[in-house]
């Protein structure tokens, strides 16, 4: 057993973005949001992530501009800090530790935190001291509620900072930080129609003293007078037809945004509520509304890990999309033109991620359906996919009625169009089985693509290309080539070996490999008793032997070529994942509420590397990415990350990968090299123009060597900071000029060239 | 923002014929012409030279028409008894004819009156033809013999009575003047060759032969009695190659057509099958009548065809001129025009091009669905014309509703004439596997919610009714039809010989594995 440093478990790509709301710098230029344990900037013209704050190390719970220098933003984190950072720079500029018992959770607005404990969340307000060290510990603070809602939208700021409103359950209180006192309004539970009055979000108004909040049954209340403990009025409004997940007014206060489950945002003119304005259809259900100081920009934050960016005019104009991983129901896979990472996106898509880049490449639409964003409601989503070993062939299976009794699925086969260079529908099959499709899987030859899926109805099919000769018209259409079963026994799991030649199917207890070529069972391998879970073939040199999991804790390796039982190891393997260019295999085990991960090659039984406790939820999916250049590390232990990395999915739906210290030590270099003036929005295009305006200024410096005016570079300076510094700043006009008419002179200590300088 | 996704319709295969090639040019012939003979047509022929008129023999006459003329543009009349097998010459110029009476005459094309008659045969000529030098004419007869005459002088050159039965069935080599092949009712088919006077060739039929046909290449020859159809390949020296059994009556009529040599077969069960280069059906005509001649023109341009009750219906082919005039008439119109407006425009290189937002189209009960307008869309779907022509339409909004969770809603409150609709359209489609299961879910709904108030309208009960019945009838058929599949199934398993799953050279282990499993 070799226990290894130099290798780690590293968090990669795709954090959340939607779990703040974003913010937009005041000149409508950038979008700062969260993502675990970064601040991430992204341009909202090109869509592009410029660059991002790292320094938390923990996650960052909230951002919020500073309001009294709009090119600073705070920020907060679990690990109990509070930053301060010039965000078009990436420059970390104070840090201070605010200690509460427990973590600081969410950051409102300067001089205000709300701090967890276990059981119930506490308002906190602390006053962030003035000082010009880096790093302060904020002491003074003082409790305004100990028990607010834990949702963040329940709590807002009121008209510049005088009060604030926090809800929890049926109550609304307002606290005002001049009388520190808080007047609370409550609501009964229900009321005669069945409405649920609990509170949801609450907005106030910049400039008005209205308080907006939203209920869960979708009505949205305006609340006014709200000074008087007892002469309080409301008036109530009604569209979303499910909770209200998030208000928003505009900064001038003319209009209301509002946004629930149903993905619709609604634009409420203020005073005149019956106006309304929708923009349907943005993606996930709204999770965060945020409009910029300006009232140009607004932004919605989705629950399918996205950021839309929408001009005032209603008009979307920038979606900034992040991996989605809530529901990942297919396998991860790798897409062999992109080498993208592809999985369920939104709901009914295929998403086609770059792991490289960490950037969202694009959405394939599967269903092709509308996606109704109703709660409850069972739609169509992909649970399968398949690609083939040349990328040509994407297979799919949607299903629905999971709940029901009645299951629908289709099959569908989609053919990649070198023209659009996406994949095109090609065939549809409505009943490919009479039951649920468990397994899928392409065949692995070059010359024909055959596709084998196993179901619940006992059977399992293959699937060609063209296969009905009667047919001269189109023979790009797939049909069914051969039903197979053994003893009606329910197939768990197929897999093709890798030159094609074999085919492996399990059903339940015992594994049958067939000939794909004539459709004759070869032979019956069978184990002792267990479920098979997992079923693969081994690669190049290994490729004799069949390697397979049981429920019962055991995994198999079998020698083909003489039909016995190689060796078999009692481990509880949920995954195991072949390596498709090399020989090695991954074993995901999970054992005592940790997961552990072995290495090995399935020639011989020692594992080649073992990585004890790699996380503590069960490992279901992973896969094999492999490497644009091959690392060249000689050391055992991580040879078998030479060729391709591995990453895998837990069960809490974190995307994690092993990273060597040779691998660590190169992204660091090279982040050091790439240094872009980040105040201009990096696109292609500025790129390519960077590039020839330095050609340029080369070009210049070597036409004039000299230039005719030596001296402005001393000068420049001064008269730069004269220049640029505001005129109310500057002192007296005739204190600055002998300074300015100095700083013209030729220090004496040079060389006097010419006489005739300036000033004579 | 993503547009509106718009209802699918799902694209459902219907089983049966597969469309290809050859069916879809045996479809492209217009609708049969017909003309009343005065009694049943016994022979078509088509003329060799251009305009490809063709002789019909029925009755006392044989009519000569032109190829697109319903009157005959000549007739010859002067037979005292039936007249049978008129055919042309290759020259097309002369024509020779059988009768009841036993007399063979001859006619030029242009005169009325017969040039020569041939007179020995003591019983009725259903077959005449003329040998491919032209000078003579070959004839079988009732009386068991088959005679050769010569034209000039009309004498008979040679009487051969080989066959034991009527020969009824005639066709002279197009390649060896002295060749000629006859079918007669004793089973036979027999190859003359007038060199030796005898027969060289036999080949049993194992039916009464009712034609006779040979190909162009002369290699193969197809004998039709019974309700085989047979190929026989000469080369080999009479091999039978394959045997049709196609029609269910018997096959009285063969022919080739000029494309690509596809054999056509016409029948007493009034069809016409169409076969492919490997002998499999490829496309069927119906005709009112049993069949007992057909001719197709060179070219294939028109398929004759004659039947007992006297009518001669004649086929054209479709040609592309005819379908464009047609669609081009359709076409005209003002209302193109003003789409197309300003659609070439192609903008000049300094203009500013403003790119308006491409409008997305969508159907009635789309945009009714878009809006979330259940029932207005149900009953979009449920339209006249909709429900009778695109019924998987209506099936695809029908699936939407369920899919969105909203069939219940758009179903409900609905009253009499409209559920009358549905009733109705349950009714017709409910037994179509392709919808069956949506519609069966319609049917639980609808009673589901109007159980209370069935008994107030007695049309909705009616239906209901014939529901029921129709619902009974489709169960127990099924369950007919799956006791079928068990017999079958038990039949066919028992068939299938005890194959030894295992390799040869499988090592105990696996057995003992296998047994495990087993």
């Amino acid at each position: 057993m070799v226990e290894t440093s130099d290798i780690r478990v590293v968090r990669c790509g795709g954090s959340k973005v939607n779990l703040t709301p974003p913010i937009i710098s005041s000149d409508s230029r950038f979008v700062l949001c969260t993502s675990g344990d970064l601040v991430k900037v992204y341009s909202t013209r090109t869509e592009e992530w410029l660059h991002s704050l790292q320094g938390h190390t923990n996650q960052v719970t909230g951002i919020t501009l500073n309001p009294a220098n709009h090119l600073q933003v705070y920020s907060c984190s679990v690990d109990g800090t509070v930053k301060l950072w010039d965000f078009i720079d990436g420059i970390l500029i104070k840090v201070q530790l605010v200690e509460v018992h427990e973590t600081v959770e969410i950051f409102l607005s300067s001089g205000l935190c709300v701090s967890a404990c276990p059981e119930c969340f506490q308002l906190v307000s602390v006053h962030l001291p003035k000082s010009a060290e880096q790093e302060v510990e904020a002491k003074e603070m003082s409790a305004v509620s100990s028990h607010i809602s834990k949702n963040p939208s329940c709590t807002a700021f009121g008209r510049g900072g005088e009060y604030i409103a926090f809800a929890r359950h049926l109550q609304l209180n307002v606290y005002f930080f001049r009388k520190q006192k808080t007047y609370s309004f409550s609501l009964k539970a229900t009321d005669k129609k069945g409405a649920k009055n609990a509170f949801t979000c609450i907005a106030c108004h910049p400039t008005d003293d209205c308080i907006a909040t939203g209920h869960e049954d979708g009505k949205i209340r305006l609340w006014r007078n709200f000074i008087h403990k007892k002469e309080y009025t409301y008036s109530t409004q009604h569209w979303h037809h499910n909770a209200v997940n998030t208000l928003c007014f505009t900064p001038e206060g003319t209009h209301l945004l509002s946004g629930g489950i149903e993905s619709v945002l609604v634009q409420w003119q203020y005073g005149a509520d019956n106006r309304k304005e929708f923009l349907p259809r943005l993606g996930g259900s709204i999770l965060h509304i945020s409009a910029s100081s300006d009232g140009q920009l607004f932004c919605t934050s989705h629950s399918d890990n996205k950021i839309t960016v929408i001009e005032s005019s209603f008009k979307v104009c920038g979606v900034i999309q992040g991996l989605v991983k809530d529901a990942v129901l297919t396998d991860l896979m790798i897409d062999p033109r992109s080498k993208a990472l592809v999985l369920n996106g939104k709901p009914g898509h295929l998403q086609f991620y770059s792991l490289l880049r960490d950037k969202h490449l694009y959405n394939l639409d599967i269903v092709q359906q509308e996606y109704i964003y109703e709660a409850g409601l069972d739609q169509f989503e992909v649970v399968k996919a398949a690609f083939d070993i040349k990328g040509s062939w994407l297979a799919t299976v949607e299903e629905r009625g999971k709940k029901s009794s009645d299951l629908e699925f289709f099959l569908k086969l989609w053919a990649f169009d070198e023209r659009t260079q996406s994949f095109v529908l090609n065939t549809t099959i409505t009943a490919a089985h009479t039951d649920r499709i468990i397994s899928m899987c392409f065949s692995s030859s070059e010359e024909t693509t055959m596709l084998v899926t196993a179901a619940e109805d006992s059977q399992f099919k293959a699937w060609c290309q063209g296969a009905d000769a009667d047919t001269q018209q189109d023979q790009n259409f797939w049909s069914c080539d051969f039903v197979g079963s053994y003893h009606k026994l329910n197939p768990t799991n197929c897999s093709f070996s890798a030159d094609s030649s074999l085919l492996a199917v399990s059903f339940q207890e015992v594994i049958t490999i067939w000939s794909p070529d004539t459709w004759e069972m070869l032979t019956t391998l069978c184990q002792p008793p267990g479920v098979i879970r997992d079923l693969c073939f081994g690669r190049l040199s290994c490729s004799k032997y069949l390697l397979g999991t049981t429920t019962k804790n055991l995994l198999c390796c079998w020698n083909l070529l003489t039909c016995e039982l190689e060796w078999s190891t009692s481990v509880d393997v949920s995954k195991l994942q072949p390596d498709p260019f090399s020989e090695n295999v991954a074993a995901f085990s999970y054992q005592s509420k940790h997961t552990d991960l072995f290495v090995f090659k399935p020639s011989e039984p020692r594992p080649l590397f073992t990585n004890k406790n790699v996380c503590s939820e069960k490992v279901h999916r992973a896969v094999f990415v492999p490497r644009e250049e091959p690392l060249n590390s000689c050391d055992e232990s991580t040879q078998w990350l030479n060729r391709s990395q591995l990453y895998f999915l837990t069960q809490n739906m974190d995307l994690l990968t092993f990273s060597t210290a040779t691998e660590e030590d190169r992204m660091l270099s090279s982040s050091k090299q790439l240094v872009i003036d980040d105040s201009v929005a990096v696109t292609p295009f500025y790129l390519l123009l960077g590039k020839h305006r330095q050609q340029q200024q080369k070009l210049n410096t070597q036409s004039h060597p000299v230039s005719d005016k030596p001296q402005q570079t001393q000068g420049s300076v001064t008269i730069k900071e004269l220049l640029h510094t505001p005129a109310h700043v500057l002192p007296a006009a005739s204190v600055l000029c002998s300074m300015f008419v100095n700083s013209f002179l030729i220090s004496n200590t040079g060389v006097q060239q010419d006489p005739l300088s300036w000033l004579t | 923002m993503a547009s509106f996704k718009p209802t699918k319709v799902q694209f459902l295969p219907k089983l049966g014929e597969k469309v290809t090639e050859e069916t879809l040019y045996w479809k492209n012939y217009k609708s049969p012409v017909q003309i009343k003979e005065f009694g049943a047509i016994t022979k078509i022929d088509f003329s060799p030279l251009p305009p490809h008129n063709y002789a019909v023999t029925a009755s006392t006459r044989i009519h000569i028409y032109g190829p697109h003329s319903q009157e005959p543009i000549r007739s010859f009349t002067r037979f005292r008894d039936t007249a049978y097998g008129g055919s042309f010459r290759g020259d097309g110029k002369l024509l020779v004819a059988g009768s009841e009476e036993g007399l063979i005459r001859l006619f030029d094309i242009s005169g009325r009156v017969a040039l020569r008659q041939f007179a020995g045969h003591s019983k009725a000529v259903h077959v005449t033809s003329f040998l491919s030098d032209g000078f003579r004419v070959v004839s079988g007869s009732d009386d068991l013999s088959c005679r050769v005459w010569d034209v000039p002088s009309a004498v008979e050159l040679s009487s051969l009575t080989e066959h034991t039965d009527y020969v009824r069935a005639l066709a002279p080599s197009k390649l060896n003047p002295d060749l000629f092949v006859t079918g007669s009712y004793d089973h036979t088919v027999k190859v003359f060759d007038m060199r030796s006077g005898s027969s060289v060739m036999t080949m049993q039929h194992g039916h009464p032969v009712e034609c006779v046909l040979l190909y162009p290449s002369e290699a193969l020859l197809v004998s039709t009695g019974g309700r085989y159809v047979k190929v026989w390949d000469l080369l080999k020296g009479g091999q039978e190659l394959v045997s049709l059994k196609n029609h269910h009556k018997t096959v009285t009529c063969a022919c080739l057509s000029s494309v690509g040599n596809k054999l056509l077969t016409g029948s007493l069960d009034r069809h016409i099958k169409v076969y492919n280069s490997s002998y499999k059906v490829v496309h069927n005509f119906d005709c009112d009548a049993s069949i007992l001649s057909m001719a197709i023109a060179p070219d294939d341009e028109a398929l004759a065809v004659g039947m007992t009750n006297g009518v001669l219906s004649v086929r054209h082919r479709r040609h592309q001129k005819d379908k464009e005039t047609l669609t081009s008439r359709r076409r005209r119109g003002p209302s193109y025009q003003v789409f197309v407006k300003g659609k070439n425009f192609v903008p000049r290189q300094d203009d500013f091009l403003v790119s308006k937002p491409v409008k997305q189209y969508l159907r009635k009960y789309d945009k009714q669905l878009k809006s979330f307008e259940v029932s207005k869309a149900l009953d979009t779907a449920l339209q006249t014309w909709t429900r009778t022509s695109k019924p998987d339409v209506t099936v695809a909004v029908i699936i939407e509703l369920n899919r969105r969770g909203t069939l219940k809603n758009a179903l409900a409150g609905r009253n009499e004439e409209s559920l009358t609709k549905i009733l109705n359209f349950l009714l017709k489609h409910i037994f179509d596997p392709r919808f069956s299961r949506p519609l069966l879910m319609v049917g639980d709904i609808v009673l589901d919610l109007y159980q209370q108030v069935f008994h107030e309208s007695p049309v909705v009960e009616r239906l209901l009714q014939r529901l029921m019945e129709v619902l009974g009838r489709e169960a127990e058929l099924q369950q007919e039809l799956l006791q079928v599949l068990g017999i079958l199934d038990t039949l066919f398993a028992s068939l299938t010989p005890r194959k030894e799953v295992m390799a040869h050279a499988a090592p105990p282990v696996a057995q003992e594995s296998q047994l495990q499993a087993a």
